[in-house]
């Protein structure tokens, strides 16, 4: 029951305020949004703490298609995987819903903003709390439409619309190939159950698995914005902040990284996908740190940084330390949740204004948002003792310690880079969002910022103090408690559990205290330094952009209109149109027969009887 | 209730219904309206008292009705209800309240003719899907044209009389060939005397092979032009996009289905071989349609022609899910047929309702909508996402099933259809936007009003099955599970 109840408040919340929440007083509808959440939250807490969660907490719910050899049930699966998920999504959403309570305020489309995100977080929980990888897929598939759905929510700017829909289409992309492996899986295992997946995994092919992994990994780079399809993230910022904070960095896209931990037992069979993801994930890592160092508008920076981070998860599953992955996915939910609340908080104050050239002096009047966007920022670039420490620490010492002495270890070489230019661009981002203007530009900001209300200020302060204390849950101080908990779940070859090297413990916040040095000295007094032509190319995203734009989006609307004015209308229907003048054409001519005249019919008898008389007689 | 003719009942109900149209004053609109609305609901309670009677897990035919008709040339009155046409039956009589309903705003002239047309159409269609006789299959087959060409022809946009004409051609010259193949078939059923049109008998005995192949190649003819197959899809966009909004949803949701339902009925069990041989062949056309479908609608500019090209690409895919022969490909043909019935009559609802509004369907007369109409936003929005397939609505069901059987039939089917899924998203999210969102760019924008409740109506239903077959497709899946099970096996015993 009770596992139910935590994904029916946030439908009921949906279908509330989705129905009637027009007719409802704001007050109301931020009540019912919210507080379903927060219901929820409060739901996950108790269930959590459930003994059956250790041994895999299931409820069936109905049967849901059956055909063939092929059937598969509905059901919700609690267990310490989905329960550290279920904790993430309710929690962070629930804050996340008080903070839109006031960065809403004003918005006309009120209810229906609050609606979207309430079916956000249901299709999130089904996501997460789904037995089969298909109750997975299908709130796999339902975050994307929600995704959509928000980013386009100011859906009379073309903008944020076509944002929406690049999104829904990219991701779709990744969702076919994730469909098509999961139809493998279906065909080879008989079943898409997940608790007796590390029982029938082991009966598939070690090729097959390959097959089946590369595919859903490709449907991962869709949904969690790796190279090649991570495109969409960056548009997706003109979406609400809020949404961004939640969906576009919290949660949805952590999607891709839940999923490998869920299909553990496959992804431990298959070596090939392995080297790959963790090639992807830390080369994406990297690229998307250097664009993010280039970026004007701060939610950019934020997205990209988002891309990055997610690399270093997938770079953690790539080389089998789930735990460390879940970990790191763990903290960034707090710390880039934070990041995104403040920048909310910096756009609420000045009317929109996002260009980091144009703001810049905030450091007084919006001193509380300065204070979590600056505890954000040391917890992203891997500081001491902020929770970003603790996990990125661990997943480049678990990268160290498991690609040493192969060529792999290059992963392990561009996570500690990329940890570098992490801090550069957010020590950039900070200079020019807080520092005072340098006094020769005489730029001074418009209008009279001013601090959050307190709704949005309270969830900043609560995911700052997460962000602060959340390496906690993973420091010997305090016993591990999340590792632990996971370290239990993955039942992968033990790593013999040698403390790390001290100079290895201490690389990581080195390079990231250099780092944010590196930045203080590039931009102090918030200069605007462009990098030359290392610039321009990560402006235009190692010219991947282009590509993009011209040749696959150009080239296939160039193939859809040759098909439809050419292929279509001349050929195909052409020959049609042709075949019936054809067929116009012979009765015009066989009609000059029909003269209607009884002589000319009586002379054609009479010709005809004098032709077969004669085949008859002299012929035959 | 027991021992009534039901499927005569049906058959005949909504002819009845003309019948009493007809005699109601030609002034009185308003009544023939209703008229016209009472037969097509009283048929589908008809058809749900048979839903629910419907004896699930076997093969077997029921509701059986045969009577003598022409014993001397062995043409009998059979009628019969099994799991494959009582999706197809269901859904036509669902449909047809909807798109009478739709024509109370779209269809303003002769609105007596236009009530006995739907009606009359409405009886074709069930016989067709009802018949157990090949020669009662032809006449209802042939009969659906002539209500068909009226509708196009007279209620219809400016090309009416070319789309019309092109309608019939077309498809008439499939039905030609299908005639003769009908003719063959009777004659090898046996010695002079003891012949047959009986669709039991004739698929007891399978004619040999090089004969079958030609049968088989005039039936299928016949079939995939109506459905439509790709390349014969031609005739497909100009009627949909002349027809009446009525006509368009009957058209797209019933008529097309006519084809599909042939390949089970007719084309699996009666050529069981050439079905086998010949399933790569249409395979391949079904998935070049699913992409091309796809690829022209995302150029269209017109919004009915970009609905009727999806159609295209849907159609295949229910298409490539017959000729998987798969049992899981079979059902989600079946299960699809309905849903493209659904999704695609709700999407000509929903151009329907703003050509009512604005008299254009161009792409580039729109623009802003979603924040006039709200309300129609979301229904519009429910309606594509079905279209899309997208997980929780009755699309994915279907398309899921489909890809699974193609699967398993040969990977290369699923992995190229696949494109299906991304293109879908592509071309209807790209029509949903350009009406939708943006700054409002309408026609006349003071007629740009939200849906009447008389509009909510008609999409109440469509929009409640959506979700129930997305959700719980066991109630339709059971239901058809041993008679596409039986079908598998007759296809795959024949070699």
């Amino acid at each position: 029951m009770l596992l139910i109840l935590i994904l029916a408040l946030p439908l009921a919340g949906w279908l509330l305020n989705g129905l009637i929440g027009g007719r409802l007083t704001r007050r109301a509808v931020g009540l019912i949004g919210a507080g379903s959440v927060g219901l929820a939250f409060a739901a996950a807490l108790l269930a959590a703490q459930q003994p059956a969660v250790a041994d895999g907490w299931r409820v069936v719910l109905w049967d849901w298609i059956a055909a063939g050899s092929f059937s598969v049930r509905l059901g919700l699966l609690l267990d310490r995987l989905s329960a550290v998920m279920v904790l993430i999504v309710t929690g962070v959403g629930f804050l996340i819903h008080v903070y839109s309570a006031g960065y809403m305020r004003e918005d006309p489309g009120y209810s229906r903003y609050f609606a979207y995100l309430n079916l956000f977080i249901a299709s999130m929980l089904l996501l997460v709390l789904g037995d089969t990888l298909l109750a997975l897929f299908v709130g796999w598939e339902l975050v994307g439409l929600c995704s959509y759905l928000l980013i386009g929510f100011w859906f009379d700017r073309e903008r944020a619309a076509s944002a929406g829909r690049k999104a829904f289409v990219v991701n779709r992309i990744g969702d076919a190939a994730f469909l098509l492996g999961m139809i493998l899986l279906a065909l080879e295992a008989g079943t898409l159950e997940l608790a007796p997946l590390a029982r029938t995994a082991a009966t598939i092919a070690p090729a097959t698995v390959t097959v089946i992994t590369l595919l859903l990994f490709a449907g991962a780079t869709g949904k969690s914005a790796q190279l090649p399809l991570y495109t969409w993230l960056p548009d997706a910022m003109e979406g609400p902040t809020p949404v961004s904070a939640l969906i576009h960095a919290a949660t949805m896209v952590t999607a891709g990284v839940y999923m490998i931990a869920r299909l553990h037992p496959l992804f431990a069979r298959a070596e090939m996908t392995q080297t790959v993801v963790a090639v992807v994930g830390a080369t994406t890592a990297f690229f998307a740190a250097t664009i993010a160092l280039v970026q004007w508008d701060l939610k950019r920076v934020l997205a990209y940084s988002t891309i990055s981070q997610l690399g270093y998860m997938f770079l953690a599953m790539g080389l089998l330390a789930m735990p460390a992955g879940m970990f790191h996915l763990t903290t960034h939910a707090f710390f880039k949740a934070l990041l995104f609340l403040a920048a909310g908080s910096v756009m609420h104050a000045m009317g929109g204004v996002i260009d980091l050239r144009r703001l810049g002096g905030l450091a007084g009047p919006l001193r509380w948002t300065m204070w979590g966007f600056l505890i954000g920022a040391l917890a992203l670039a891997g500081v001491p003792p902020f929770a970003g420490f603790f996990s990125k620490d661990l997943i480049l010492e678990q990268a160290f310690e498991r690609t040493q002495g192969s060529a792999l270890l290059l992963v392990w070489g561009l996570g500690l880079l990329t940890a570098f230019v992490t801090a550069v661009y957010i020590t950039r981002a900070a200079i020019m969002t807080f520092a005072p203007p340098a006094a020769h530009t005489g730029h001074a900001q418009r209008g009279h910022p001013h601090e959050a209300p307190s709704l949005m200020l309270w969830p900043m302060g609560a995911l700052a103090v997460l962000s602060a204390a959340g390496g906690l849950l993973g420091s010997q101080v305090a016993g591990r408690p999340l590792l632990h908990s996971l370290e239990q779940f993955f039942t992968l070859e033990a790593h013999a559990a040698v403390a790390p090297a001290t100079w290895l413990v201490l690389l990581t916040p080195a390079v990231g205290l250099l780092g944010i040095a590196a930045g203080y000295l590039l931009y102090r007094g918030r200069r605007q330094v462009a990098l030359g032509w290392l610039g321009t190319f990560f402006e235009r995203q190692w010219y991947l952009e282009p590509l993009y734009d011209r040749v696959i989006v150009g080239g296939s609307r160039w193939v859809g209109r040759m098909l439809a004015d050419v292929v279509e209308l001349r050929v195909i229907d052409g020959a049609v149109n042709g075949i019936g003048a054809a067929v116009g054409r012979a009765g015009r001519s066989v009609r000059a027969v029909q003269t209607g005249y009884v002589r000319n019919y009586a002379a054609a008898i009479l010709a005809g009887t004098v032709l077969l008389l004669g085949y008859w007689l002299l012929l035959r | 209730m027991r021992g009534w003719p039901l499927l005569s009942i049906l058959v005949f109900l909504p002819v009845a219904g003309a019948a009493v149209a007809a005699i109601v004053d030609r002034r009185r609109e308003q009544a023939i309206r209703w008229t016209g609305l009472a037969a097509s609901l009283l048929t589908l309670g008809v058809v749900l008292v048979i839903f629910e009677r419907f004896a699930v897990g076997t093969p077997a035919v029921q509701f059986e009705e045969r009577a003598v008709w022409i014993p001397a040339a062995g043409i009998a009155y059979h009628l019969g209800i099994d799991g494959i046409s009582l999706p197809l039956v269901l859904l036509t009589t669902v449909i047809m309240p909807l798109a009478l309903l739709s024509s109370w705003s779209s269809v303003g002239d002769r609105v007596k003719e236009f009530t006995v047309s739907m009606l009359v159409l409405e009886t074709a269609l069930l016989g067709t899907f009802l018949s157990l006789d090949l020669v009662l299959f032809y006449v209802f087959w042939d009969a659906v044209l002539i209500p068909m060409y009226f509708i196009i022809g007279l209620w219809g946009g400016p090309r009416r009389v070319y789309a019309a004409f092109k309608f019939i051609l077309y498809t008439a010259s499939g039905s030609a060939l299908m005639l003769v193949a009908i003719i063959v078939l009777y004659l090898q059923s046996g010695p002079a005397g003891a012949r047959t049109f009986d669709w039991l008998a004739l698929r007891e005995a399978p004619v040999a092979m090089p004969l079958q192949a030609w049968l088989f190649a005039a039936f299928a003819l016949a079939f995939a032009i109506k459905v439509p197959l790709w390349p014969l899809h031609t005739w497909l966009p100009d009627a949909h996009t002349e027809a009446p909004t009525p006509g368009s949803v009957v058209l797209a949701a019933v008529l097309l289905k006519m084809g599909t339902y042939g390949f089970l009925r007719f084309l699996l069990p009666l050529f069981p071989e050439a079905s086998r041989r010949f399933a790569p062949l249409l395979v391949t056309l079904a998935i070049i349609g699913i992409l091309y479908g796809a690829a022209v609608s995302w150029a269209q500019r017109d919004m009915k022609r970009l609905v009727a090209m999806s159609s295209v690409s849907h159609l295949g895919f229910v298409t490539l899910g017959a000729f998987a022969l798969t049992v899981e490909g079979l059902q989600g043909s079946l299960l699809q047929m309905v849903n493209h019935g659904i999704s695609t009559g709700g999407l000509f609802l929903v151009v329907g309702v703003l050509y009512d509004r604005t008299h254009s369907r161009l792409l580039d007369d729109y623009g802003g909508v979603a924040a006039l109409m709200p309300r129609f936003a979301a229904v519009a929005t429910i309606v594509m996402l079905s279209s899309m397939a997208l997980p929780g609505t009755n699309g994915f069901v279907g398309e899921f099933l489909i890809l699974l059987g193609a699967f398993r039939a040969a990977p290369v089917y699923a992995v190229v259809a696949a494109g299906g899924v991304i293109l879908s998203a592509v071309y209807l999210l790209w029509m949903y936007q350009r009406v939708m969102h943006g700054p409002v760019a309408v026609k006349e924008r003071a007629r740009v009003v939200e849906l009447s409740r008389r509009e909510l109506v008609l999409f109440v239903p469509l929009i409640a099955l959506i979700f129930w077959i997305g959700l719980f497709p066991g109630a339709l899946l059971s239901r058809s599970e041993a008679s596409i099970r039986a079908l598998v096996e007759r296809v795959e015993a024949a070699r």
